[in-house]
């Protein structure tokens, strides 16, 4: 893949940006863009707080990997295995996460009401439930717009979506929505070919039309075009877009986070965040197991999740990244504690796990319960709202945030969630 | 146009509705005086058709109610290039456009529906709508051993080329049976059958939601687990629908090499889960875990034969047995749930918002912003023999789908955007879909190729392939990054089709442009008029004159620059 600054062949990024600077000069809308280039050549690399959510479409079973009931007839086929963090013990499938979970805290007693994927990947992702009248924004562009100032110029988007395309910004704004790449990094389209003037040029003919578009009050979303286009031409001129590139990364990292999808996101995910990004989803599909569950998690599912998030955990914590990155792990919702004719397990909100770990959490507890079968919350239980709450609690973020949709209505963020206490200290 | 479609229009305007259909056929055009009535029949409003009359009535009662008032008519221009992209799924041809805007026909809007809907445009219709049910139906990203994604496409073309009836076309789809692929080793192909055939896994769970949601506009499948915590679906009634389709088989047919070739689609007896095939009964399990019976009823309590077996007559003649969807169909065509979940998508579709938000939730919980007029086009829809191309008729010739988009003062706050229902008193923004742009660009930069047929479909595939995005569930969900945000502007900025359409190559459209002869001014009308459907402001030819200027000696350079530049616009990419 080809970035701006290979070409035209020979121009050096300095020399670019000086064609940009004199392009400039006639074109007021390429200056904004330029003059934020030119300001921000020096490195990104003071702390800051970030988020990697690590998303299971499709809904895992939590009680198969998080919560073991061994014994339970409920309780499949997995045994458990101790791990790094006193009295916490997980699937033995997992081994190089048992050796990380001093870092990260497991939740047991979420306990939700959406069993359907859509609906449950809209609610986990929100805090709130699908609404006709409201998109409300989901994790990454909270994040990303509540932390996007603390990096000044950050030139690629504050929430980049790995894989799926997690859910929109709702009513922030288009300005605020994922940033969709595959897990190798590749941005298709990056590449123009034509000089710097030119580029402005056109894009000082653009602006014109727009403006006049824009003007004649149709609507929101011509001004939203605008707005996306000046995000782009940020990025399309960023040195910054090297994080993307995760196969520049040593062989012996790219092993160590596994030759898989999820792995190489894991590890563009760890990039981009030291690059700056606030907020940085990973998916990994394919957990809805309405057939043949055990085989599947033992043979492909968990040890692909296991190498990648192990690798996640250690590589951020040694890197000292850790403290200031949030890593949450969650799907829509889990799976029947029942095991169905098929020798698989359905939907199921009312009794699951989520994982947490890094920034101001608490590490290496576990909190909450379920009954013996797995089938019921036996503690105090928690939503989505609440895991949200405690997300941006961990990251600094008041929980005092009100936004306005854009009819108008006040909405607290976390849909006032309440902050799980146990994980804090 | 059909001459009896022509004159059809022309007389509504004239005549009650009885008289017309009892008089109109024995004495034709002969007892009225064309030009002068029919121009009437334009200032009425409604050119004549008592449909059009009954939507504006409802939705101007809707303004009242709300003290709304609608923004002035769209232009020529606006309204030519909203219709060419919501009937055929592109924008239309400079020629195209020019003959519409210099017509100074009082009646030229209902002769262009009239063609786009007739013989010259029938591959073009059959094509947009292709592209639309293909994803309503299996999704964007549908194609693996189950699901032939051409086969889907082979159905819906032919049966859009010959505008098929509308229930017809829901009874193909519920009830297909034979092979989902066009395979010459493959007896009975029925690319119909790709609806159902990648949805029969767990005994049929996502044949029996996406049935419900498409045709009906229930939203059936949380209730597949539970009763629905916020609305009156009940989990018997999701089994209960489900029981419908416990005959059909989706059976995997292979080649030698064991890999599978097509899928066959087959009605088989079913015994029941109780063994019992003349009360062949599934069980569903309770969130207690109870387990409860259900048999086949339809949603509004219509009860079939509880019999598994499929139709057969036994030696001594006597019949028994029936075929479990073939009943659905039926008592779908008879629901009147059918056409208003048509009516409903087909309005979001032209309108930009439907009555309901989704579209496919009729369910109680989620009250339609006009219910008179939904209902009423609903039984009009049916009366007309569910006869697509009619609806489209009526609701493109309509006031709302005739107004600007320019919102004024007095209608802002009418803003579906923000969450309150739509009065639709000025008309909405909405992006192209990528489809639409493909052939969009393809018609502006006048790219002489095919645009028919399944290898035109395969080479739109792939391109659309790169904004397709994936949930990972086993219900296929899936969504799309050409949403406005930045993928899309980077594939508009640089992509190849881009870079294709902005092509200065000897004999491309930009290179026609430069060396036609024209002035600079007209060429940069000449642009302006193949993607924006208007002339430049006098702000934009002196920008564009000065790029121009800059780029002296290298004109076709400057052209591409604010071909580009257009091509880019806001104004370009979304429908207003």
């Amino acid at each position: 893949m080809s970035s701006m600054f290979d070409l035209p062949t020979g121009m050096d990024r300095r020399h670019f940006m000086s064609h940009l600077a004199g392009a400039a000069a006639m074109a007021a809308p390429a200056a904004a863009f330029t003059n934020t280039l030119l300001a921000n050549a020096t490195d990104l690399k003071k702390r800051h707080k970030a988020a990697i959510l690590l998303w299971m479409g499709g809904g895992p079973s939590t009680m198969d990997i998080w919560d073991l009931k061994p014994g339970a007839p409920t309780g499949g086929q997995f045994k458990q295995i101790s791990t790094s963090a006193d009295g916490v013990a997980i699937c033995e499938h997992m081994p190089m996460m048992a050796k990380q979970m001093h870092h990260m805290s497991v939740v047991r007693s979420m306990s939700t009401r959406e069993a359907d994927h859509m609906r449950g990947r809209y609610y986990m992702h929100t805090g709130y439930v699908p609404n006709p009248n409201v998109e409300h924004p989901g994790y990454g562009s909270v994040v990303a717009h509540e932390l996007a100032e603390q990096v000044a110029g950050l030139e690629i988007p504050p929430f980049v979506s790995v894989g799926s395309g997690s859910v929109g910004p709702g009513f922030l704004g288009m300005t605020w929505a994922p940033f969709v790449v595959d897990s190798n990094g590749n941005v298709r389209n990056l590449d123009m070919g034509i000089d710097p003037t030119r580029l402005s040029q056109r894009l000082e003919m653009l602006a014109t039309i727009e403006n006049k578009f824009i003007g004649e009050k149709r609507g929101g979303s011509a001004e939203d075009h605008k707005k996306v286009i000046d995000k782009t031409v940020k990025l399309m001129t960023s040195k910054q877009m090297e994080a993307f590139k995760v196969m520049k990364e040593p062989k012996e990292v790219l092993e160590k986070y596994g030759t898989t999808g999820f792995g190489r996101g894991c590890l563009l995910a760890r990039r981009l965040v030291e690059a700056g990004v606030p907020f940085v989803e990973v998916d990994l599909g394919g957990w809805d197991m309405h057939a043949d569950i055990f085989p599947t998690l033992a043979d492909r599912k968990l040890p692909e999740l296991d190498k990648a998030m192990s690798a996640l955990v250690s590589d951020l914590a040694d890197r000292g990244l850790l403290d200031d990155t949030a890593i949450i792990w969650m799907g829509e919702f889990s799976r029947t504690p029942n095991i169905n004719g098929g020798g698989g397990r359905d939907h199921w909100a009312r009794s699951w796990s989520v994982v947490v770990g890094g920034a101001g959490f608490k590490r290496g507890v576990v909190v909450g319960e379920t009954s013996s079968d797995g089938k019921e919350v036996v503690s105090e239980p928690y939503s989505s709202q609440d895991v949200m709450a405690s997300v941006l609690k961990s990251l600094g973020i008041s929980l005092e945030t009100t936004f306005t949709a854009k009819n108008g209505r006040p909405m607290k963020i976390a849909n006032s969630g309440k902050v799980i206490k146990d994980l804090f200290t | 146009m059909s001459p009896r479609k022509q004159r059809r229009w022309r007389l509504f305007g004239l005549l009650p509705q009885a008289v017309i259909w009892s008089t109109a056929v024995l004495w034709g055009a002969a007892i009225v005086s064309p030009g002068a009535r029919a121009a009437q029949a334009a200032e009425d409003g409604h050119f004549g058709i008592p449909q059009v009359k009954f939507i504006n009535e409802q939705i101007t009662l809707g303004w009242k109610d709300s003290d709304l008032k609608p923004s002035d008519d769209a232009s020529d221009g606006e309204w030519c290039r909203r219709i060419y992209l919501d009937i055929i799924g592109r924008i239309p041809s400079i020629e195209e456009l020019q003959s519409f805007v210099s017509d100074s026909s009082p009646t030229k809007r209902p002769e262009l529906v009239d063609r786009l809907l007739g013989d010259d445009f029938v591959d073009d219709y059959a094509r947009n709508w292709t592209d639309i049910w293909t994803t309503v139906l299996i999704g964007r990203d549908v194609e693996n051993e189950m699901v032939s994604r051409s086969g889907m496409r082979q159905y819906l073309r032919r049966s859009f080329s010959k505008n098929i009836q509308y229930d017809q076309f829901m009874e193909d789809l519920i009830t297909a049976s034979g092979a989902n692929a066009n395979r010459k080793e493959a007896e009975k192909f029925n690319g119909a059958a790709n609806f159902l055939s990648g949805k029969m896994e767990e005994n049929g769970v996502q044949a029996t939601a996406k049935a419900a949601q498409i045709f009906l506009g229930m939203q059936v499948q949380c209730t597949q687990c539970h009763n629905h915590p916020f609305n009156k679906g009940k989990q018997n009634q999701f089994w209960e629908m489900n029981a419908f389709f416990r005959q059909v088989r989706a059976l995997r047919r292979f080649n030698g090499a064991r890999d599978i070739q097509w899928i066959e689609m087959v009605d088989e007896d079913f015994p029941g889960e109780g063994g019992n095939a003349e009360e062949a009964e599934l069980f569903y399990e309770l969130r207690n875990g109870l387990m409860k019976v259900a048999y086949p009823v339809f949603v509004d309590g219509t009860e079939i034969s509880r019999s598994g077996y499929v139709p057969r007559t036994l030696e001594g003649g006597e019949k028994i047995g029936v075929n479990r969807r073939q009943e659905l169909a039926n008592l779908m065509k008879a629901s009147p749930l059918m056409p208003k979940a048509i009516v409903n998508r087909m309005w979001g579709h032209f309108l930009g918002y439907g009555f309901t938000k989704p579209i496919d939730d009729l369910g109680e919980h989620n009250p339609p912003s006009h219910p008179e007029l939904l209902d009423g086009l609903a039984e009009r829809f049916r009366e007309q023999s569910f006869d697509l191309k009619e609806l489209i008729r009526w609701i493109v010739l309509s006031r709302p789908y005739a107004l600007s988009s320019k919102s004024t003062k007095a209608n802002q706050r009418d803003d579906p955007s923000l969450g309150e229902k739509p009065k639709f008193s000025h008309f909405y923004l909405r992006q192209m879909r990528a489809e639409d742009l493909y052939e969009s660009l393809l018609t502006a930069t006048k790219a002489a190729q095919s645009r028919g047929g399944e290898e035109a479909a395969k080479k739109k595939d792939e391109w659309l392939s790169q904004f397709i995005i994936a949930f990972g569930t086993d219900e296929g969900d899936d969504a799309t990054t050409f949403n406005g945000s930045i993928p899309q502007v980077l594939m508009m900025f640089n992509g190849d089709l881009i870079k294709q359409a902005t092509s200065t190559k000897e004999g491309g459209f930009l290179s026609q442009v430069a060396g036609g002869g024209m002035k600079n001014s007209a060429k940069i009308n000449t642009l302006y008029q193949a993607a924006l459907a208007r002339s430049p402001s006098p702000k934009e030819v002196s920008a564009a004159n000065k790029m121009l200027v800059e780029r002296k000696g290298d004109a076709i350079g400057a052209l591409q620059d604010i071909w580009w530049a257009v091509l880019n616009s806001n104004e370009f990419i979304i429908n207003h």
